[in-house]
């Protein structure tokens, strides 16, 4: 298992997270060894074994259409780093999506 | 269409599929109890849970999984036994939490379709699925060109973020820009009779982007495919199609690769542009949302749904055309614009079909169109259309002055015969009424009542004006005829 | 008066204060003061609410002197592990990023605590986003053990931990992704218990991976551990994944005893890699259950040694996408930038640790296109195989035990720099959380150098009773004395 700079710095970039060079280098290596280790499930023989998320099996859990209470405007935003006329504020939106 | 284009046409063919989004008319929202209220302010119909706050979990709403199943069973898709929701991860301001819930591998409905007729014909579309997924925030970009090029920054109105959506993917089987529109024309039609959505183009409650691509005839392989986007009416959906083809067409023919990307359609220069480059496949890491469990609809919730399924579009345009005697024609434009149901009302009011389906054909959807009202909620009642056609039947009013009550009724002023006896619009065929008014012409225009006795008919046109004009437009104009006659030359 | 008041049991409070011997205010007071008292030498605490918890406290002696009727916590002080939302009140999940976050709803398990009259005096320290096994990962300074003040807590819960065996509170919340709960208890001489997956509501339990998260309680004595599980234990129509038959019954069975008891040891947790003092501890534990009626089998789960492997790829790749909603948009901290994508990558790198990001990538790594069949998909099936490994053994047995950690508690710093060191805190513990199955941890004794060792026990999917009435037979015949002692020890009550 080995991890090139540009292939962390993909993830990275996947993940929105501006890394110094230092970090990238940092955890090139080190995800390296994480994944190398993680990689012993792949060992495991798993034919026809179903994959597993939830222990207690449930299905059809679902909500009458009823509406609840939303929060008052003031309330949706008073957390918001940058507000404006009840709106969040984000700097400007480059690109459709990525 | 330019000529180059149309000889490009012959030689390759345009595969197109489609990707409708249409925004389900539930009371609340996918996956929180926030009420769907169109219009109010910024971020009033929003919650922790759908602003995406930490530590808050969502839940399914049943009447979208319900309005899911009923659009599957009206394409004639099947109904997954146990269909997910997987989170389709991609970072942007007007998602709340960066991820979207989406269902990917295991839809709720796969495998129906849809026929519709273009004027190549009658052509099978395959549905590929339908999927259920959580609508987006919106964006308001601030700055110069109020677009979000240029833009200095942008504000974000979450009211919409987690809206349920119904995803319909058709399968590459649309080949003209002619046969899309008559698809999604159709699969309108289909929604609106459900009643699972208002799908409106123009408002953005029903959405489409189309992939294209070209091949040339007879070949199997297909093309690079380019998406565009931004059609918000059926006929910028032609536009943008043939537009498409054409340039696609003309790239070919120069030698080039068709790059596959994504376009927008821009409406007022007729043309697409390049949104994006897809230099990389987009990488959405899905994967099931540990947060829901699966949707597992048993057998009699579905007959439930099936047993209640309403009149489908195409089943109402037989009927019209078998039980009503509509011309197909005329069935097509009603059902199309869902005004077959007020039809239905008028008829069971008493009207005879082919006259009230033509004032509907016609005037309500002239009307419709001038006001920027969809017709499928036109306001008019089959009580007012049918009373309408009998005061034209009974000679009360003129075609003329029914139109002008009409439009008095579609504006809200009340009934027909309210409106009617308002305005004192009642037809005058009383001849003592008459009489005054034709003397009193014949008076005024001597020289023409002396052509009339002189043989000369066409002249009469000008008495039967004069006497319409004096009464308002009120006098029943064949009885003003017969009275002028009498007088003139006492035929 | 205030020495005794700490150093009860909730049960003893509860009493007291139904009793009319003392009051809630009384009660909350000496909690407040030793909890300030001790704050300086442990970092339990993010925040103390002294005036919402007197108030509170104040409010419970009103209504208990107006007749009405209490909650079953009625009065009982209780440390709160900063994971869970608390409306108007800050909730930071330790994190940098969520400095000044204050949620405006209460999670789940919040207002049962409430409805049970339990008061909250603090939010307790952790893990950045519960993100590991010392509580050295806060973005707001480590937390100490108040056995060793040298050494680690624990964690990611070790905020709760400390605090409850430093006696600022007989009752704390946890919560329990790959260990959570039971590591730090056993480090700090508690009882831990982690419920069975859906048994307590997640709503507002700040995600870190969503299929492996669960909220439990952490107390000096199984039987309040019990109680404070009862309390939160239930269905909950906010939570999808919330079990939504009625939580069964702990207390009842609680004094029953280990006799007739089927009691598994698991071979793959008995091996090498853990410390002589801990084994020691364990296999005499065992011997005890044995005195005391239970009959002692050895079982295999032989996919178990896959359990670590597994949930380094699943829970990773779960809080990529459950951390991604902190962008800098919506609430928490900003770093500007010219654009959207640079503000929120630039936040993002300034607001998460060094252990989240590197989990966010690991994530994002084992999720992007042509991994996740290998990665996620793989883990998840091995999860299968491990569970069906559970269900085998408990065909020959009722309980499960092992040691909860293979060590006792670490000097701080000593694994900070191997991450992969410290993933392996929790070979023990996993397990269970890919189970979803219920385990507690009980304080067995100490080793040589007079730190806790915790014994754990499994049990079946929703057979917490069983787990209780085992550790609860266990607990009277060791009698052991949570009272941190030894020459690093914390401050005593005084």
């Amino acid at each position: 298992m080995s991890l090139t700079v540009d292939e962390v710095r993909h993830v990275a970039r996947l993940a929105r997270l501006a890394l110094s060079d230092d970090e990238l280098e940092a955890l090139r290596g080190q995800l390296a060894d994480i994944l190398a280790y993680a990689e012993k499930v792949g060992e495991v023989a798993v034919d026809g074994v179903p994959a597993t998320s939830h222990a207690y099996p449930l299905a059809n859990v679902l909500r009458e259409d009823q509406p609840r209470p939303s929060l008052a405007a003031e309330d949706a935003i008073s957390s918001a780093p940058q507000a404006e006329d009840g709106r969040f504020h984000v700097p400007r939106i480059v690109g459709e999506q990525a | 269409m330019s000529a180059p284009a149309i000889e490009q046409a012959r030689e390759y063919e345009a595969v197109i599929g489609l990707e409708v989004h249409v925004e389900l008319a539930t009371r609340t929202k996918m996956f929180c109890g926030c009420a769907i209220d169109f219009g109010g302010d910024p971020n009033t119909r929003t919650c922790p849970i759908c602003l995406g706050q930490p530590g808050t979990l969502p839940v399914v709403n049943r009447s979208a999984v319900e309005h899911a199943i009923r659009l599957g069973l009206a394409l004639g898709c099947s109904i997954s036994p146990s269909s997910q929701f997987h989170r389709k991860n991609y970072f942007y301001p007007d998602m709340p939490k960066n991820y979207q819930i989406s269902q990917y591998d295991v839809p709720i409905c796969v495998g129906g379709e849809l026929e519709v007729t273009a004027d190549a014909g009658a052509r099978r579309v395959g549905i590929t699925r339908v999927h259920m997924e959580e609508d987006t925030g919106k964006s308001l970009h601030v700055g110069v060109s109020g677009r979000i090029h240029g833009a200095e920054y942008s504000l974000i109105d979450y009211n919409r973020a987690g809206i349920p959506l119904l995803e319909i993917v058709s399968e590459p089987d649309i080949r003209s820009a002619d046969e899309a529109r008559a698809y999604l024309s159709e699969l309108r039609a289909i929604v609106l009779a459900l009643g699972i959505s208002d799908a409106k183009l123009e408002e953005g409650s029903m959405r489409c982007d189309a992939n294209i691509s070209l091949r040339p005839v007879g070949h199997t392989v297909f093309g690079t495919r380019v998406e565009v986007k931004n059609m918000n009416s059926l006929r910028s959906l032609g536009r943008a199609i043939t537009f498409e083809i054409a340039r696609q067409a003309e790239v070919l023919r120069s030698g080039e690769p068709v790059v596959q990307e994504t376009r927008h359609w821009n409406e007022d220069a007729g043309a697409t542009s390049t949104l994006r480059v897809k230099e990389e496949v987009d990488d959405y890491r899905y994967f099931p949302d540990p947060d829901l469990v699966p949707v597992e609809p048993a057998a009699e919730w579905i007959e439930q749904i099936r047993a209640r399924l309403p009149e489908l579009p195409a089943a109402a345009r037989a009927r019209l055309v078998d039980r009503r005697g509509l011309a197909p024609a005329q069935a097509d434009v009603l059902v199309g614009a869902g005004l077959h149901r007020l039809l239905d009302a008028a008829v069971a009011e008493g009207a005879p079909p082919i006259e009230a389906a033509n004032w509907l054909a016609n005037e309500v959807t002239a009307w419709c169109a001038e006001n920027g009202v969809d017709p499928a909620s036109a306001p008019l009642q089959g009580e007012d259309l049918a009373e309408l056609v009998a005061l034209v039947r009974d000679g009360t009013l003129s075609s003329k002055l029914a139109r002008q009550v009409l439009v008095d009724v579609l504006e809200g002023k009340g009934g027909p015969r309210e409106i009617v006896a308002q305005r004192g619009l009642e037809q005058i065929s009383d001849t003592g009424a008459l009489q005054a008014a034709v003397d009193q012409a014949i008076e005024q225009a001597p020289d023409a009542a002396e052509q009339v006795r002189a043989g000369n008919d066409k002249a009469i046109g000008a008495l039967v004006g004069a006497v319409m004009r004096a009464t308002g437009g009120k006098a029943n104009p064949q009885m003003v005829n017969q009275l002028l006659r009498q007088r003139l030359t006492g035929g | 008066m205030s020495v005794d008041l700490v150093t009860r049991t909730a049960a003893e409070l509860r009493d007291q204060m139904s009793a009319g011997e003392v009051s809630a205010v009384e009660v909350v007071g000496a909690h407040l003061a030793r909890a300030r008292a001790v704050d300086t030498e442990i970092n339990a605490f993010l925040k103390l609410m002294d005036e919402q918890a007197l108030d509170h406290a104040a409010d419970i002696d009103r209504r208990r002197a107006a007749g009405e009727a209490l909650g079953p916590l009625a009065g009982v002080p209780l440390a709160l592990k900063d994971i869970l939302a608390t409306a108007g009140i800050e909730t930071t999940c330790g994190s940098r990023i969520l400095e000044h976050y204050r949620p405006n709803y209460d999670a789940t398990a919040v207002q049962r605590l409430r409805a049970a009259d339990a008061v909250v005096i603090g939010k307790t320290n952790m893990d950045e986003f519960a993100m590991g096994s010392s509580t050295e990962n806060s973005a707001f300074g480590p937390t100490r053990n108040p056995w060793d003040t040298d050494r680690v807590p624990g964690g990611s819960s070790g905020g709760s931990t400390a605090a409850v065996a430093a006696f600022a509170a007989p009752l704390g919340i946890g919560t329990d992704t790959g260990g959570s709960i039971r590591q730090p208890a056993a480090l700090c001489g508690l009882v831990g218990m982690k419920p069975t997956y859906g048994r307590v509501s997640r709503y507002g339990l700040i995600a870190f991976a969503s299929s492996l998260d669960q909220v439990g309680p952490i107390a000096r004595s199984v039987t309040d551990a019990a109680l404070l599980h009862s309390a939160i234990a239930g269905p909950d129509p906010l939570d999808s994944t919330s079990i939504p038959t009625p939580a069964e019954d702990v207390m009842a069975s609680l004094d029953r005893g280990l006799d007739g008891l089927r009691v598994g040891v698991v071979a793959e947790f008995m091996g090498e890699g853990m410390a002589e003092g801990v084994r020691a501890r364990v296999t005499e534990a065992i011997a005890r259950m044995e005195k005391l009626g239970a009959e002692v089998v050895d079982v295999s789960l032989p996919h178990v040694s896959y359990g670590v492997p597994a949930y380094y790829l699943i829970a990773p790749s779960e809080c990529s996408s459950n951390l991604s909603r902190y962008d800098g948009v919506r609430y928490g901290m900003r770093v500007d930038g010219d654009t959207a994508e640079q503000m929120m990558a630039r936040t993002r790198a300034a607001g998460f640790g060094a252990e989240v990001k590197r989990r966010i990538m690991v994530g994002t790594y084992a999720l992007s296109a042509g991994y996740y069949d290998a990665y996620y998909a793989q883990a998840q099936r091995v999860r299968t195989l491990i569970s069906r490994d559970f269900s085998k053994a408990y065909e020959r047995c009722d309980i499960l035990v092992s040691a909860t950690s293979p060590t006792t508690a670490f000097p701080l710093g000593e694994k900070t720099a191997d991450p992969l060191a410290m993933y392996l805190n929790d070979i023990y513990t996993i397990p269970s959380n890919l189970a979803g199955a219920p385990a507690l941890s009980l304080p067995v004794g100490l080793d040589d150098q007079g730190l806790p060792v915790g014994l754990q026990i499994m049990a079946p999917v929703l057979a917490e009773p069983v787990l209780f009435q085992a550790a609860r037979a266990l607990e009277a015949d060791l009698g052991f004395d949570p009272t941190p002692r030894g020459p690093n020890a914390v401050t005593a009550p005084s």
